[in-house]
């Protein structure tokens, strides 16, 4: 399926230049937002042909698209929003590591199916819930990618919690995976809510509502399956962070390295 | 015990009048077997398939074009799938035909034991591939056999997608750079052979096409679902100025056919038996990925046995 004319984005966004700090948090805070999906849904491209069964390289295939067709949208609009002539493919495809926004968790190399699947649940459920206040977002163009990606998270959620459970209350051996991708990634969680001036900026503009409820949501649907997976929460500990400035792990230049090799190799060319 | 005359002449009676025979209808033996081979290998090339394609898909030059090649790939899962379950409906477990891959017992089309060596196969793939495979579903479409005639049906749609997404990839391929234009062309040699001989040898050395004939499964020969692809194509490759790699190939004003040169059909045979560039890596990536996912089927199976026990506890606590 292409990706859907991008019929409301590209056209210049409506905040006056007084707004410059604003306009900048917008495009920070779409970039966000689009580099969280674009690498994530990347990672879980790799799967396709190598999954468990038939049924899962439909699904998660099914779900890299919808992150990458998110992706598109958003990063399109960072584009328009900065309004420095560059689009959704320049920001995908000719940005180095550390000018990528996405949180640590999602460039992790994809892992075993109990990673993935972990993964998932845990980047979808606070996905949701960031998803549900941004679609009240009075910039339009925003609430309506957010109001769109919403629909398609729920099915997100809904499928990799059920992997979980599935994985946690399975054998024995399914059970050990999933406790130790959960114990593995837990230490990347806490980036996902992390709040700084970005936030503020556009909270204070009304352009986003305050999102600091997502987090215990969060922890109280995370917990809820994890216990019906009969799995157990990590203890806490100390947050990995730095993404959201462009201090990444080694992971993302490689998956950059591979995702941007033909518009590095032939510059200008239209594909 | 073997299948009675009488009820054989009756079969291929309702064969000859147009009928669709459906899966709880009488059949030979030999008519379910045919189908039994013929849907499974169709089953597997489309999920063998999808590892040429997906080699690709980290590596699309933008976003339309990630999301297309994503989108085809999991579409050629889905028919897989679909072509799975058509031929359960034979009598035959999905599991017992994946084991009959994996075991390098069955086939699948050939062409997938080529490799895909730059971004232009991706178009190239598409424009041939999916091209040639409409000529052939397109025919499959009528097979008498209902479950596979409307899978085709289905299918064919999506492969008419995948085509114009490839012959797309192309046009603009040979539309850009020198170099662009160069990966184009390139693949266009090296697809094309290969492209041709999935429709099998030349009916007169092909084992199974009279019976298959007879039965209705096969409305049409392979030389003729053949010419009928090359005669499609040669003006679709005219159209965005890349050169077929044939020199014999000319119009024929007598038949109206594309008159094409010979096939090398030792290379064929050679793929089929198991010498192509990639037989064993594709065979290989199959294996690994069902062994790295036995303990999730594992998983499933006993959680939804321990889902099971439990509503059954409830039940009879419930009866108590
Ligand atoms: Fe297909
Ligand atoms: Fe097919
Ligand atoms: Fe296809």
């Amino acid at each position: 399926m292409p990706r859907p004319a991008a019929s409301s984005v590209g056209r210049p966004i409506a905040v006056t230049a007084s707004d410059s700090t604003t306009r900048s948090a917008l495009v920070q805070f779409l970039l966000r937002l689009g580099d969280d999906r674009l690498v994530l849904g990347h990672r879980l491209s790799e799967w396709c042909g190598h999954g468990p069964i038939l049924e899962e390289d439909i699904a998660l295939a099914n779900i890299a698209l919808d992150l990458v067709g998110q992706a598109a949208l958003l990063l399109d609009l960072a584009g328009a929003t900065e309004d420095a002539g560059r689009d959704g493919d320049a920001l995908a495809y000719l940005r180095e590591a550390i000018d990528y926004r996405n949180v640590l968790l999602v460039e992790l190399p994809k892992g075993d199916f109990a990673f993935t699947v972990v993964r998932q649940f845990l980047f979808s459920v606070a996905a949701y819930y960031q998803l549900e206040g941004i679609a009240r977002s009075t910039q339009t163009d925003l609430a309506g990618i957010a109001a769109k990606a919403l629909k398609e998270t729920r099915y997100h959620v809904r499928h990799a919690g059920e992997w979980v459970i599935k994985l946690g209350d399975g054998t024995d051996e399914s059970h050990a995976r999933t406790q130790s991708a959960l114990d593995g990634l837990w230490r990347y969680t806490g980036e996902m809510f992390q709040t700084d001036a970005v936030d503020a900026a556009l909270v204070g503009a009304g352009l986003v509502p305050d999102l600091t409820t997502v987090e215990p949501r969060w922890l109280a649907q995370v917990t809820d399956v994890i216990e019906r997976a009969t799995l157990t929460i990590p203890a806490a500990g100390y947050m990995q962070r730095g993404g959201r400035s462009g201090r990444h792990t080694e992971h993302l230049g490689i998956m950059l390295a591979e995702m941007q090799i033909l518009q590095r190799s032939y510059p200008g060319a239209k594909w | 015990m073997p299948d009675s005359p009488d009820a054989v002449r009756e079969f291929e009676a309702r064969i000859a009048a147009g009928e669709t025979i459906e899966p709880k209808d009488w059949m030979p033996d030999r008519y379910r077997k045919q189908l039994i081979r013929m849907m499974s290998q169709h089953a597997h090339s489309e999920v063998v398939g999808m590892l040429p394609e997906g080699n690709w898909i980290t590596r699309a030059p933008t976003l339309r074009r990630k999301l297309g090649l994503l989108a085809k790939v999991q579409d050629e899962a889905g028919h897989g799938l679909y072509i799975y379950c058509g031929t359960e409906t034979l009598g035959i477990d999905r599991a017992e035909l994946v084991d009959q891959l994996l075991a390098g017992k069955a086939k699948y089309s050939s062409i997938f034991n080529y490799p895909t060596l730059t971004w232009a196969d991706i178009g190239a793939i598409g424009w041939f591939v999916d091209g040639a495979a409409i000529v052939n579903q397109t025919m499959l479409a009528k097979a008498s056999y209902g479950p596979y005639a409307r899978a085709m049906v289905r299918i064919c749609k999506e492969e008419n997608f995948h085509k114009r997404q490839g012959y797309e990839i192309m046009a603009t391929l040979s539309a850009g750079t020198p170099e662009q234009k160069r990966i184009a062309q390139d693949a266009v040699n090296r697809w094309w052979w290969p492209s041709l001989m999935m429709f099998g040898p030349s009916d007169k050395d092909s084992p199974n096409s009279a019976e298959l004939t007879r039965w209705g499964i096969k409305r049409k020969g392979n030389d003729e679902l053949r010419q009928r692809f090359v005669n499609l194509t040669v003006g679709q490759a005219v159209a965005i100025d890349l050169v077929l790699p044939d020199p014999e190939l000319r119009h024929d004003a007598e038949t109206g056919n594309w008159h094409f040169g010979p096939i090398d059909w030792d290379e064929f045979t050679r793929v089929v038996h198991g010498d192509g560039p990639l037989n064993r890596e594709r065979l290989a990536a199959r294996q690994d990925a069902h062994r790295a996912g036995a303990w999730v089927r594992d998983a499933a199976v006993a959680h939804a046995a321990k889902r099971a026990a439990a509503a059954d506890a409830v039940a009879k606590s419930a009866a108590a």
